[in-house]
């Protein structure tokens, strides 16, 4: 459960950003979320209520962009999407892979301001 | 009122633990300090491994040094110091993991020259410890016997985000039917090709092995770099 304190942290990100340009609250946060960054989407719903209250995202609505982990295959040279996190090989050719292009991400994407 | 907007960020969550970590690992790299997270479920025997890795390193002429993440209590540092390396505990007061500045504020007063390897075990957690960089060299997951051998299917980012994985309490295998090649096959899964170790810190088989890896890795890493202030 590291959610609350992932929670606060975009508080923090998302305030600084609104503040910069003058906002006076945040609508919309739009996360991106990799399948790889061990955050449990359920938990970090239920902390971003408790964390945005009393701040500038007081109300505001999260949107969560799952992002699939990708991996890059050498033998097939190319990226592809992991159809399962249970197995790191390319969905080609079978090839066992460890190299990860893409799913570890944590970001917020964008705001929605007023 | 102003008119609805938006605003592009694309700024990372952990940005901020992951600078501090970058911080700290140009710290480790420039003192000699090859540093090692150890990461597992409560319960694995991390702390017993660490003991025993630290006593015989210190055999070997070494010099660690750990730092030991729990919820509460002293215990797993005053458990540790009984290898005669210096130890310091991190009470996380209900944080589940530790972050990378934790670990920059008990450095304090430590002379990082003077430890060639420094170990941090984290809380026991196989969910939260995996997003977050502490500077470390190494990240070892560990896994015991006693957890099955579908740990690693069941918790994938822990074990994808490893260098290396270390199976521990090998000494009860048989009596938890713990079937050694499935847990590999399962490991591997996750990760291919990641090292695999089996130790008993017990009976001390295995960690001959283990040693030889963590003393290799230290010194490819700093093999052509001068050590300490040179």
């Amino acid at each position: 459960m590291h959610e609350l304190s992932l929670a606060n942290r975009l508080v923090q990100v998302a305030e600084e950003a609104a503040r910069e340009v003058g906002a006076a609250r945040v609508t919309v946060v739009t996360l991106r979320v990799g399948d790889l960054s061990g955050v449990s989407v359920d938990a970090l719903r239920f902390a971003y209520d408790v964390a945005t209250a009393g701040t500038l995202l007081a109300g505001s609505r999260l949107e969560l962009r799952p992002v699939a982990v990708r991996i890059y295959c050498p033998r097939c040279e190319r990226e592809a999407e992991l159809p399962s996190m249970q197995q790191f090989r390319c969905p080609t050719c079978g090839a066992p892979t460890s190299d990860v292009r893409a799913g570890r991400e944590l970001e917020i994407e964008s705001l929605e301001v007023e | 009122m102003s008119t609805p907007r938006i605003l592009e960020v694309r700024k990372g969550l952990l940005k901020k633990n992951d600078e501090i970590a970058a911080g700290l690992r140009a710290m480790f790299i420039a003192a000699g300090t090859f540093a090692v997270n150890l990461v597992s479920s409560p319960g694995t025997g991390k702390t017993l491994v660490l003991e025993r890795t630290l006593a015989a390193l210190r055999e070997r002429g070494h010099r660690p040094a750990a730092l030991v993440g729990d919820l509460e209590t002293d215990n797993d540092a005053v458990r540790l110091a009984r290898s005669g390396a210096p130890v310091r505990q991190i009470n996380t007061h209900g944080i589940c993991h530790l972050e990378a500045d934790m670990i920059g504020r008990h450095l304090d007063k430590w002379e990082l020259d003077e430890f060639d390897f420094l170990f941090i075990e984290n809380v026991g957690n196989l969910v939260c410890t995996s997003s977050y960089d502490l500077g470390e060299e190494l990240r070892v997951a560990l896994l015991s016997v006693t957890e099955g051998e579908d740990k690693p299917l069941k918790y994938p980012t822990l074990f994808n985000t490893a260098d290396v994985a270390v199976i521990t309490k090998a000494d009860l295998a048989a009596a938890c039917e713990f079937d050694r090649a499935t847990a590999e096959r399962n490991i591997h899964a996750v990760r291919p090709g990641l090292p695999i170790f089996a130790v008993s810190a017990k009976t001390g088989d295995g960690m001959a092995e283990w040693l030889d890896f963590l003393i290799g890795r230290r010194a490819e890493r700093f093999a052509g770099v001068k050590e300490g202030a040179a």
